[in-house]
């Protein structure tokens, strides 16, 4: 078994981890501030592709990386406002979205570099390794770390920043409040669209930062659909994780290992479509253990835990 | 912030009906997003309009529409009862290869094998649907997840299956041999076979149990009021997984009948590229799940995508704009007026 742990397979999970863990906080803030966020893909999709198009037309990652998040915060409005001000159906805008973002870069592919499918150009730059040959030899940690983009280093730098801002602050215990009880928030005088409505924003910069890393990371190209679900997996890592950041991250560690692990696999000579699955029926089982575990810790609530596994309520729409 | 109930709103002399309005809309935004990428919008609109609903393009539009109609009605089936079937491509995708793979292999007359792969088709892809309504039932896994997730194994699988074991090695491509000329479904006129009428059999009896049967009223109740129907005796569990089988089944169906009476073969992917899923999930959206307005937003959407052809042949415009416009009818709704608000 230790042959399988090499620094190449710990290297390429916490590579594979960056996005799907940078998404899966953004669904935390939202699932906190009582946002049920399922357009994490088609936000990823949409950073995906501004992070190519700026980083293609300014020749720098740095511009790729800005575009990506003001683009996905930009999309992401539709959300923030749709779900607050005109009290639309959390899960049918995002399905919308979803597509729109779907349709929207593959159209936008088309009419800007001519070309269907997959975007690629010498002129693309990607970004940057961090190299830290000091930690090179260091198991688990330094092999994951020694060389990796300044967006991995900031994703893990949120989780530790996004607890403190949730369960220190002020504005954290705000946002809980929004997500928990709005009434009794409201009557306390937090402005609860408000709060909402940034965390989405919040969200969408997030999201915008995990397809920069997608397009620009390990690779310097936009596929159509590039996001392939990864939008999705941080989905159910916000419920594994019960939208605390730390766990969040322990479950997205989890995916990113199978992920890894499929390419290894792949390398011992299994045909790829069946690789590719790995991550897909990690995420599955993962569910179906975590929901047993808890249902042997409390039995009596199993109605309530099927509504909302994880423990963290999809948000009634409230008549706000 | 106590905003009125709409319904306790003095009534405004005329509204737009709000389909209608979102369809303006979208053409409006889709009309700036031609117009930034330098060709002519109302030229563009016109070639859809051409190329979908003169009389030469009626037979393709009307090609079009039975696959996506189909996938509409298998969305709609568990929308009415207030779930969500992520996972049609994943269905589609398990009908067809079980179709391909019966057509193919069982020693029986054509017909008799055609039947055979359609009816296989909708048990396998029912049953592998309703896997996602019992991780929800027995497991909580909320079946909007599982159902999209269980997708992409299923799509990973056959595309597997397709390319080794069941692969036609005689050509290069990643697909099985050519089903015998017995078991395709017959020919009616131009491109469309019996597979159309299939599908409109299939709508009718969708329309009719909801509006006249009880497994209707109950799943409609559903969709309502979960708890009410739970406590008014409908046996909720049994109700997912039917829901859940049934609009499996049709996604099946409608895979085994590109299957058999349009590709001949099953070809990895060939099912997906044209998103039927997608756009019959978004029809489905459209009528908050009434199976009848599903299948006019279906047809709505299929002249919409066969003038998307058309439009891109004749102008510099890609085709894919098409799905643009329908996600904004989509978003336009949801936002505006409150479309699947569940307590609405």
């Amino acid at each position: 078994m230790s042959g399988w742990i090499t620094p190449f397979l710990i290297h390429s999970a916490v590579q594979a981890i960056t996005p799907i863990l940078l998404a899966a906080l953004a669904g935390s803030l939202c699932a906190r501030a009582g946002v049920f966020n399922v357009a994490l893909e088609g936000k990823i999709l949409i950073g995906a592709f501004a992070a190519v198009v700026a980083s293609y037309y300014t020749q720098s990652a740095t511009g790729g990386v800005a575009a990506a998040m003001i683009a996905a915060m930009v999309f992401s409005l539709i959300l923030a406002y749709g779900a607050t001000i005109f009290r639309g159906d959390h899960v049918v805008i995002c399905i919308g979205m979803n597509l729109l973002a779907s349709g929207l870069t593959a159209y936008l592919l088309r009419v800007l570099f001519g070309v269907s499918g997959v975007f690629s150009d010498p002129a693309i730059v990607s970004l940057g390794k961090i190299r830290i040959p000091a930690i090179r030899d260091i198991p688990i940690i330094g092999w994951g770390f020694f060389s990796q983009t300044i967006v991995t280093w900031i994703a893990w730098g949120l989780v530790v920043a996004i607890s403190l801002i949730l369960f220190r602050t002020p504005i954290g215990l705000r946002l809980r409040g929004v997500g928990e009880q709005p009434d009794a928030a409201e009557t306390l005088g937090v402005n609860v669209a408000a709060y909402r409505i940034a965390a989405v924003i919040a969200a969408g910069a997030l999201c915008g930062l995990a397809g920069a890393q997608l397009s620009l990371g390990a690779v310097s190209v936009f596929a159509e659909d590039m996001s392939a679900g990864r939008g999705w997996i941080a989905v159910v890592a916000v419920m594994l994780g019960r939208a605390n950041p730390i766990y969040v991250a322990g479950a997205c560690a989890l995916f990113g290992l199978a992920d890894a692990m499929s390419v290894r696999l792949q390398g011992e000579g299994l045909p790829n479509q069946l690789t590719d699955i790995s991550p897909y029926a990690v995420t599955l089982a993962a569910l179906v253990i975590s929901h047993r575990k808890r249902r042997r810790a409390a039995l009596p609530s199993s109605e309530v835990d099927a509504a909302s596994p994880g423990g963290v309520a999809e948000p009634q729409p409230d008549t706000r | 912030m106590t905003a009125p109930d709409a319904a306790a709103r003095p009534r405004r002399r005329f509204r737009f009906p709000p389909a209608a309005t979102a369809i303006l809309f979208a053409a409006l935004v889709g009309g700036v997003l031609v117009l930034a990428s330098g060709a002519n919008p109302l030229n563009a609109y016109y070639q859809i309009l051409a190329g979908s609903l003169s009389l030469g393009s009626l037979p393709d539009t009307l090609n079009w529409a039975a696959p996506l109609v189909g996938m509409a009605v298998a969305a709609a089936i568990p929308l009415r009862g207030g779930m969500i079937n992520l996972g049609g491509d994943g269905q589609m995708v398990i009908g067809g290869l079980t179709s391909a793979a019966v057509a193919l292999y069982l020693p029986a007359p054509g017909p008799v094998a055609a039947a055979a792969a359609i009816l296989a088709a909708a048990i396998a892809a029912g049953l592998y649907a309703s896997l996602a309504a019992w991780g929800e039932t027995r497991h909580g896994i909320p079946m909007l997840v599982s159902s999209l997730l269980l997708s992409y194994p299923a799509v990973g699988i056959c595309s597997y299956i397709v390319r080794f074991p069941l692969r036609d090695t005689t050509t290069g491509l990643p697909q099985t041999r050519m089903i015998p000329e017995g078991a395709r479904l017959l020919a009616i006129a131009g491109p469309l076979n019996i597979g159309l009428l299939i599908i409109v059999a299939i709508a009718a009896a969708a329309v009719f149990l909801d509006r006249r049967a009880i497994v209707g009223y109950e799943l409609r109740l559903r969709g309502l009021n979960k708890r009410f129907a739970g406590y008014g005796g409908v046996d909720l569990e049994k109700q997912a997984m039917l829901a859940m089988f049934a609009s499996g089944a049709i996604g099946g169906i409608v895979g085994a009948i590109l299957v058999l009476g349009s590709d001949f073969r099953f070809i990895d992917e060939a099912l997906l590229i044209p998103s039927y899923t997608w756009s019959g999930l978004m029809a489905a959206l459209l009528a908050n799940g009434e199976p009848f307005g599903a299948i006019i937003a279906g047809l709505f959407f299929a002249a919409l995508q066969t003038g998307g052809f058309a439009m891109q042949r004749e102008t510099t415009i890609p085709r894919v704009l098409t799905l643009v416009l329908q996600a904004i009818v989509i978003l336009f709704l949801a936002v505006r007026h409150g479309l699947g608000r569940r307590n609405a």
